[in-house]
C-alpha cells in the first residue's frame, strides 16, 4: 500500500498548507477508501433503507393519484381562485429548482475556486440536484391542465400553422433553462460517475453486478488519455455549468419580474432568487448529507469540517437573502407607489394582515435564524446543524409563498379580492407527492450508486488526508532548484 | 487477429511512479499506456502525450449552439411567422438572449460529451482489454508494448528496480479496445527539457 513519506524525497507532488483541516479523517490508504465508499453498495440495505424507501415509494403513490385527480377532473381540484392562479403550485416549483442549485453549485462554482472540501460532498450534491429538477419539472407540467398537450411549449414545425411559440416569454425561457440545466447537470454527474462505476465493476464479486456496473461504466479503464480528456471535459463543463446555475434562477425570477404585479416587478429579483436559492438548496445538501454520512458512516470523508464550510455559505446566502428583503421593503417605501407599498406595507410586513403570518414566517427562518451561524460551536454542531437546515427550508418555501399569494390575493379590484386561500388535499399531496419522488430517487442513489466522488476523494488524499498533513512540510524547506530537479518531467 | 506482447508493470504510489516512467523513456521503451485509478496530474506531460483539444471543440459546440439559437428565432419571428406582440419589434435582441445562452450551453456540453465518448471510444456495452483489475482501485498500471527485440526478463527486472510492486507478462488481441496513444509519445531525448 502507498505509504506516504517512506522516503523522505518523495514528497506528493501537490502541496497543501498544514494549516488547513484534513478533508479526509483517519489512517486512509487508496484501497481503504474504496473499500469505504463503495462497501455499502456491495452490502444488504439496512432495515432503516427498507423503512425509508417503503415511506418514500407510499408518498410516491399518493402524489400519483393526487395528479390523476388532477389531471382527470381539471385544475379545479386545486383551490386556486380568480386571483391567485398560481397558488401552491408554482411555489412548489420555485422551491425545487432553488433546491437544485446547490449541486451544480458545489461541483462547478466550487471547482473553479478550487475548494478541495466539495469533494466529499459534490456526488450526492449533483445527484440531488438532479432529483430536484425532476420534482420541479412536474408542477408546470400538470399546471398546465391538459397536461397531454405539454409538448406545445417545444418549437417544432408543426401542422398547427406552423404556430411557433413566443420566444420572447420568460415562461419559455424557462422551458429552455430548465431543460438545459438538467441535461447538463446530468451529463455532468454521468462523466463523473464513469470512474467510480469501473471500480464498483472490477471488484464486483457477483455477475449480474459485474454486468450492470459494467453496462453503466462505459468500459472505462483508466487510461491516462482518457483522464486528460475526462479533466478538460469536467473543467469545461464547470466552466459552462457556472453561468448557467446562475441563468437558471435568474430565468425563473423573470416570470416574476417582468410581470407588473406589486411585489413582483422589481430588478433586485435576479440575484436575490439565486441566492435564496444557494441558501435552500445548501440547506437540503445538508439535511441529506448528515443523515447519509451517519448511515453509510462515512464520517471519515464529510467530516466537520465540510459540514462547517457549507454553513459558512447557509450564513453568507442567508444574509444576502435578508438584505434582498430588507432591500425591497425599503424600495417599496422610498418609491411612494401606493400599490407597491399596499402589498409590501400591508400584505406582507403588516402581521395582522391575513398572510401577514407567512411573512414574518419567512423572516424568522431565513434572515434570523441563520444568524446563529457566526458562532463557530454552533457550525460545528451536527444536530444543530439538521434542524437548521431543515428550518431553512421551511422558511425558504415561505418565501415562494409570500411572493406569490401576498402579490395576488389583492389585486387592482377590490370585488375579485379573494376569500382565503388554503390548498386542497390533493395540492398537497402533489407536494408530498414530489418528496416521494425525490426520497426515492435518493435512497436508491444512496444504495447503488457511490455517493462520493472516490477517484476526487483519492486525488485529494494525499494532499488532505490527517495522515499525509504532517508529511507536507519538508517541501517547503526544499530549495526550489532541487524541488526542480526531484520533480520536473 | 494479431496478437501483441506486452510487460505491465505495477505501482503502488504516483510519486514512484513519476521517476519510473523517466527511467522507461530514458531507456527507450515505449509506454504503451498507464492506468490509474485517479487522475495523475503531469503524468500526460511525464509520458510525452499532447494536450487534448477536447475543449476546442467544445468552443466549436458552443458557437454553434447560438448561431442555431438566433437564427432560429431570427427566421421564426421576422420570416416564417411575424407575430405582432404588444407592437414590440419582430427581433428583440435582448429577449433573446436567455435561449441563445441555453442553447449555447447546451449544445456545448452535449456536443462533448459524445465527442469524448466517441475519442475515448466508450458507451455502453463497450468491453475493453484490462490489464489489471486493481488499476481502478489503487495500482498504477503501466503498460510497455514488446517488439521483437525486447528481452521480456530484462524488461521485468527492470521495470522492479524502478519501483514496481508487481510485474508481470500479458499477451492481448490488438484492436482499437487497446487504445492508441502510444503513438502520440515522441522519443524523450527529442523532448526539449522543461522545468
Amino acid at each position: 500500500m502507498a505509504v506516504a513519506g517512506s522516503k523522505p524525497n518523495q514528497m506528493h507532488l501537490k502541496y497543501e498548507s498544514q494549516i488547513r483541516e484534513p478533508l479526509v479523517d483517519g489512517n486512509k490508504t487508496y484501497h481503504q477508501v474504496t473499500e469505504d465508499i463503495i462497501r455499502p453498495i456491495e452490502a444488504k440495505p439496512s432495515t432503516l433503507w427498507y423503512v425509508g424507501f417503503f415511506i418514500s415509494v407510499s408518498l410516491l403513490m399518493f402524489g400519483v393519484y393526487s395528479v390523476y385527480r388532477e389531471v382527470t377532473y381539471g385544475i379545479g381540484e386545486w383551490n386556486l381562485n380568480k386571483t391567485i392562479g398560481w397558488g401552491w403550485d408554482i411555489t412548489n416549483f420555485v422551491w425545487w429548482v432553488g433546491i437544485g442549485h446547490a449541486g451544480t453549485l458545489i461541483s462547478a462554482i466550487l471547482l473553479l475556486f478550487r475548494q478541495g472540501w466539495r469533494t466529499g460532498v459534490n456526488r450526492a450534491a449533483e445527484a440531488m440536484t438532479i432529483f430536484a429538477v425532476m420534482c420541479a419539472g412536474q408542477f408546470p407540467i400538470f399546471h398546465m391542465g391538459r397536461v397531454w398537450m405539454a409538448f406545445f411549449v417545444l418549437p417544432y414545425p408543426n401542422t398547427r400553422g406552423p404556430l411557433w411559440v413566443n420566444f420572447a416569454s420568460p415562461l419559455l425561457w424557462d422551458v429552455f433553462a430548465i431543460s438545459t440545466y438538467f441535461t447538463v447537470s446530468l451529463l455532468f454527474w454521468y462523466s463523473g460517475l464513469l470512474p467510480d462505476f469501473a471500480t464498483v465493476r472490477d471488484r464486483a464479486k457477483t455477475k449480474l453486478r459485474k454486468l450492470l456496473y459494467g453496462i453503466a461504466a462505459f468500459g472505462w479503464n483508466g487510461s491516462t488519455k482518457h483522464w486528460q480528456r475526462h479533466e478538460s471535459l469536467s473543467l469545461v463543463l464547470a466552466g459552462l455549468s457556472t453561468p448557467l446555475v446562475l441563468s437558471v434562477h435568474t430565468i425563473v425570477s423573470f416570470d416574476f419580474a417582468t410581470s407588473v404585479i406589486p411585489g413582483w416587478h422589481t430588478t433586485i429579483f435576479p440575484p436575490y432568487f439565486v441566492a435564496g436559492a444557494v441558501f435552500s438548496g445548501f440547506a437540503m445538501v445538508q439535511t441529506l448529507m448528515i443523515i447519509v454520512r451517519h448511515v453509510l458512516n462515512l464520517k471519515d470523508y464529510i467530516t466537520l469540517g465540510h459540514i462547517e464550510a457549507m454553513n459558512k455559505v447557509i450564513v453568507l446566502t442567508g444574509s444576502i437573502v435578508g438584505v434582498a428583503y430588507l432591500t425591497e421593503l425599503f424600495v417599496a417605501w422610498y418609491g411612494r407607489n401606493d400599490y407597491e407599498w399596499y402589498t409590501f406595507g400591508y400584505s406582507r410586513a403588516n402581521p395582522l394582515s391575513p398572510y401577514g403570518w407567512s411573512y414574518w414566517s419567512m423572516m424568522f427562518c431565513n434572515v434570523v435564524s441563520p444568524q446563529l451561524f457566526w458562532s463557530r460551536k454552533l457550525r460545528r454542531n451536527v444536530w444543530f446543524t439538521f434542524f437548521m437546515s431543515v428550518i431553512v427550508n421551511i422558511g425558504m418555501w415561505f418565501e415562494r409563498f409570500v411572493i406569490i399569494v401576498t402579490s395576488l390575493y389583492r389585486d387592482y379590484l377590490p370585488s375579485s379580492w379573494s376569500t382565503y386561500y388554503s390548498p386542497t388535499i390533493w395540492e398537497i399531496g402533489f407536494y408530498l407527492g414530489t418528496f416521494g419522488l425525490f426520497f426515492t430517487c435518493f435512497f436508491l442513489f444512496a444504495k447503488y450508486f457511490p455517493v462520493i466522488a472516490v477517484a476526487e476523494i483519492k486525488y485529494v488524499l494525499k494532499t488532505s488526508g490527517e495522515n499525509y498533513k504532517d508529511k507536507m512540510g519538508k517541501i517547503e524547506e526544499q530549495k526550489p532548484e532541487d524541488f526542480a530537479r526531484d520533480y520536473a518531467h | 487477429m494479431a496478437l501483441k506482447r506486452f510487460v505491465v508493470g505495477c505501482f503502488d504510489d504516483e510519486d514512484v511512479l513519476f521517476p519510473a516512467v523517466k527511467k522507461v523513456r530514458n531507456a527507450g521503451y515505449k509506454i504503451h499506456d498507464i492506468y490509474t485509478p485517479f487522475p495523475v496530474h503531469g503524468l500526460d506531460h511525464a509520458m510525452g502525450l499532447r494536450e487534448t483539444s477536447l475543449h476546442t471543440a467544445g468552443f466549436i459546440y458552443g458557437i454553434t449552439g447560438t448561431t442555431t439559437a438566433l437564427a432560429s428565432m431570427g427566421w421564426i419571428f421576422t420570416r416564417d411567422w411575424p407575430m405582432n406582440i404588444g407592437g414590440k419589434p419582430n427581433f428583440p435582441l435582448p429577449a433573446f438572449i436567455p435561449i441563445t445562452f441555453e442553447l449555447t450551453v447546451l449544445f456545448a456540453a452535449v456536443g462533448m460529451v459524445i465527442t469524448f465518448l466517441y475519442i475515448c471510444q466508450m458507451g455502453p456495452f463497450v468491453k475493453k482489454h484490462h490489464f489489471h483489475p486493481r488499476a481502478t482501485d489503487d495500482l498504477f498500471v503501466m503498460v510497455i508494448e514488446c517488439n521483437e527485440r525486447t528481452n521480456v526478463n530484462d524488461l521485468k527486472g527492470f521495470l522492479q528496480s524502478a519501483g514496481a510492486v508487481e510485474v508481470d507478462y500479458q499477451v492481448a488481441e490488438s484492436g482499437w479496445w487497446l487504445g492508441r496513444y502510444d503513438q502520440e509519445q515522441k522519443l524523450y531525448a527529442e523532448e526539449p527539457a522543461v522545468v
